[in-house]
């Protein structure tokens, strides 16, 4: 049943008709299978309506802006960006695999597909539910669940584009593959709901690049982006997630990993776009001798408000699991981290550890900082810390006997802070990036 | 070189340098011994321009101009360095980052055209050998997960590195096996030069075995109560510092 009577009110209302409309048209596009699945969303968007500050989970995150406001539904740009303008978001090497979303929509021109090992199947999310890719059925809306967020029921109930990848076992993606979600001036006013499927098989290696990026500063639209990532068995993965909206944009994101035995996934995510912007990052450790590290930079200035919600669930036993994000806040920005460790009585012999530390350049920015260790399981070691502090007196006063003056000392350390997580990224010409991207932020030497 | 006269300074509220008087002059090396407590480190740390300490009076003259007036990059710029006694951790950018970055700042300060990383590393070369290192160490992050000895050494490196004129050594050789001693003292030996000069300060007198100093003093309670040649250091080894202070009680 949709229609009224969802707590989300009028506005929750013009998503419900928006969904009625979609699926009397040809716009409603997919196999079967994911109808229902749409459908059972929409139903669930429609009981809940948005969060609002009384949920637990958005309690310090104003979603009154997204939840206020009338997005249309983006359709992809009128006119497509250059490669020029696109080219500041690129790095790495040119035979690079680099799929392009423009304002929601795969643009084909600005893609490019690099060499593929065999049964690798790399492309967009349209296409494959065209052709109903490879373990489309299997793992898409299968992972994420639409009754943990409201913007998850969003965005499997309106998703139509996003980047597809299938790696087949043993085998060894050679070249990262990268995804960039381009928002031009076309996009204001807008919500798109980018959808992303990776799927590793086991024994096999493959580096993931999300980058969610504007042509048009000072545009506000709205991001609802979710990836689903399947790690099989003893298969090593590292994601890495680079959030510059605008900065007049809000940025909706949530990361689901599905993790089987023996595999190692490592996320690295750079926030540092949008008014507001939420990532929730969730890795569940389903087999043993996991091994999980997730890694997260947050730079905020102005009124910009920085989100970061992890959970981490070790289902199994001899998993390990290692967190560490870090903050750098401005002007009278707000960052919120809120860490979940959940140890099953199954999962002993867990080995976890978490930390967020927050650097405050100004007085006026603030951090809600929360782990949550929730440990059923007696014979684990499982630690957690947090710090909220500004730059070091004796560090500042050591880089300026050497010669270093006051400013630049403190860029220094600043620049110090950030590289250090930056610096566990395996990957070189992504950490490169990260580092110019950090730098550029920050200003610093 | 240095003046210091009738230095006063706190940590806080409490006052820890006394009125202190010192003259070092170019090609000297000074060694400043005493009990833990007795504000040698302080003394070390003022020079550099440590913003925990407040001078409450006196004066410090370096090459004839005020030091307390500068600030401690204008310090080093002019030529002073301090090989901290706990050298500070900065993980996330590289020991080569670091200390190119000070060298740069210090060209700069010189109106000199600052060097890139590949001209850095080739004059890194010659001083790394000073300090028997290859250059890996200099792709880790600043004496982060060092050794309490590779600490030591890279601020010797760092000296090494930044040349500077006045050189102040607190406490490089606590918590040092005999071979990083040894390269410590060997790093600050290749550096002595006829117009720079080192102040060492010490609790041990052993470091003085292999660094030669022209004067020993003594500092107890903030102030100096002895000053003499080398064989001071070796009095105070064999009779300890309870036999000064006893001294010092009974002259006052």
């Amino acid at each position: 049943m949709v229609g009224a009577g969802g707590r989300g009110g009028l506005v929750s209302d013009a998503y419900l008709q928006e969904f009625g409309v979609r699926s009397g048209t040809a716009t409603a596009d997919g196999p079967e299978w994911l109808e229902p699945l749409r459908r059972a969303a929409i139903d669930r968007f429609a009981a809940t309506g948005f969060p609002t500050s009384r949920d637990e989970e958005w309690r310090f995150t104003p979603v009154a802006p997204i939840a206020q406001g009338r997005w249309r539904q983006a359709a992809g740009s009128r006119q497509t960006i250059t490669r020029g303008e696109l080219a500041p978001f690129i790095f790495g090497h040119p035979e690079w695999t680099t799929l392009v979303f423009v304002d929601g929509a795969y643009s084909e021109g600005l893609s490019s597909i690099g060499a593929l090992s065999k049964g690798v199947r790399v492309g967009s999310l349209s296409e494959a539910l065209r052709n109903n890719g490879p373990g489309l059925e299997k793992h898409l809306a299968r992972h994420a669940p639409v009754d943990a967020s409201p913007f998850t029921a969003l965005s499997t109930a309106f998703m139509r584009d996003g980047g597809f990848v299938y790696v087949p076992a043993n085998t060894d993606l050679t070249s990262p593959i990268h995804l960039i979600f381009v928002a031009t001036a076309d996009a204001g006013g807008t919500v798109s709901h980018p959808r992303n499927l990776v799927v590793v098989g086991a024994g096999s290696r493959a580096s993931i690049i999300e980058s969610y990026v504007t042509v048009a500063e000072g545009t506000g639209y709205w991001t609802n982006a979710v990836t689903e990532l399947v790690a099989g068995p003893n298969s090593w993965i590292e994601h890495t997630r680079i959030q510059r909206e605008s900065e007049s944009a809000h940025h909706v994101g949530l990361t689901q990993v599905e993790q089987e035995r023996d595999s190692h996934y490592r996320s690295f995510s750079l926030a540092m776009g949008g008014a507001l912007a939420r990532h929730n990052l969730t890795a569940r450790l389903n087999g043993e001798n996991v091994e999980t590290l997730m890694y997260g930079l947050y730079l905020t200035r102005g009124d910009q408000v920085a989100d970061n919600h992890t959970a981490i669930h070790h289902n199994q036993p001899n998993c390990r699991s290692w967190e560490v994000y870090k903050g750098v806040l401005d002007g009278r920005s707000r960052a919120v981290f809120n860490g979940k460790v959940f140890v099953k009585p199954e999962a002993q012999k867990t080995d976890a550890k978490q930390t967020n530390r927050n650097l405050l350049l100004s007085d006026t920015a603030k951090v809600n900082t929360k782990p949550q260790l929730e440990i059923f399981a007696d014979d684990v070691k499982c630690t957690h810390g947090a710090t909220v502090g500004r730059l070091d007196d004796v560090a500042l006063f050591y880089a300026r006997s050497r010669g270093v003056p006051a400013d630049k000392a403190q860029l220094l350390l600043t620049y110090a802070f950030a590289a250090e997580v930056t610096s566990e990224v395996v990957l070189e010409p992504v950490r490169e990036e990260l580092e110019r991207l950090v730098r550029e932020r920050l200003g610093a030497l | 070189m240095l003046e210091i006269r009738g230095l006063r300074a706190n940590a806080g509220e409490k006052e820890i340098l006394k009125g202190i008087d010192l003259t070092v002059n170019a090609g000297e090396v000074h060694a400043v011994m005493g009990p833990n407590g007795s504000g040698k480190s302080t003394l070390a740390q003022v020079l550099a321009g440590h913003p925990a300490y407040e001078v409450t009076s006196g004066e410090v003259l370096y090459e004839g101009k005020d030091l307390l007036d500068m600030d401690p990059e204008v310090r080093a710029q002019a030529g002073v360095f301090l090989a901290f006694q706990y050298p500070v951790e900065i993980p996330g950018i590289s020991n080569a980052y670091f200390l190119r970055a000070a060298y740069n700042e210090i060209r700069k300060s010189k109106g000199l055209e600052e060097v890139d990383s590949m001209d850095f590393l080739d004059l890194l070369e010659d001083k790394l050998r000073l300090v028997e290192w290859g250059p890996e160490i200099m792709s880790r992050a600043v004496n982060s997960g060092f050794s309490g000895g590779e600490k030591k050494r890279n601020e010797i490196l760092q000296m090494a590195v930044l040349e500077p004129k006045l050189a102040i050594l607190d406490e490089t050789d606590s918590g040092l096996d005999i071979d990083a001693l040894r390269i410590v003292a060997g790093g600050v030996n290749a550096l002595r030069r006829p117009e720079n000069a080192t102040i060492i300060v010490t609790h041990y007198q052993r470091l003085l075995n292999y660094i030669v100093p022209d004067q020993v003093h003594v500092l107890c309670g903030g102030r100096i109560v002895k000053s003499g040649g080398k064989d001071l250091a070796l009095e105070l080894e064999a009779k300890g510092y309870e036999w000064l202070e006893q001294e010092v009680g009974a002259a006052s």
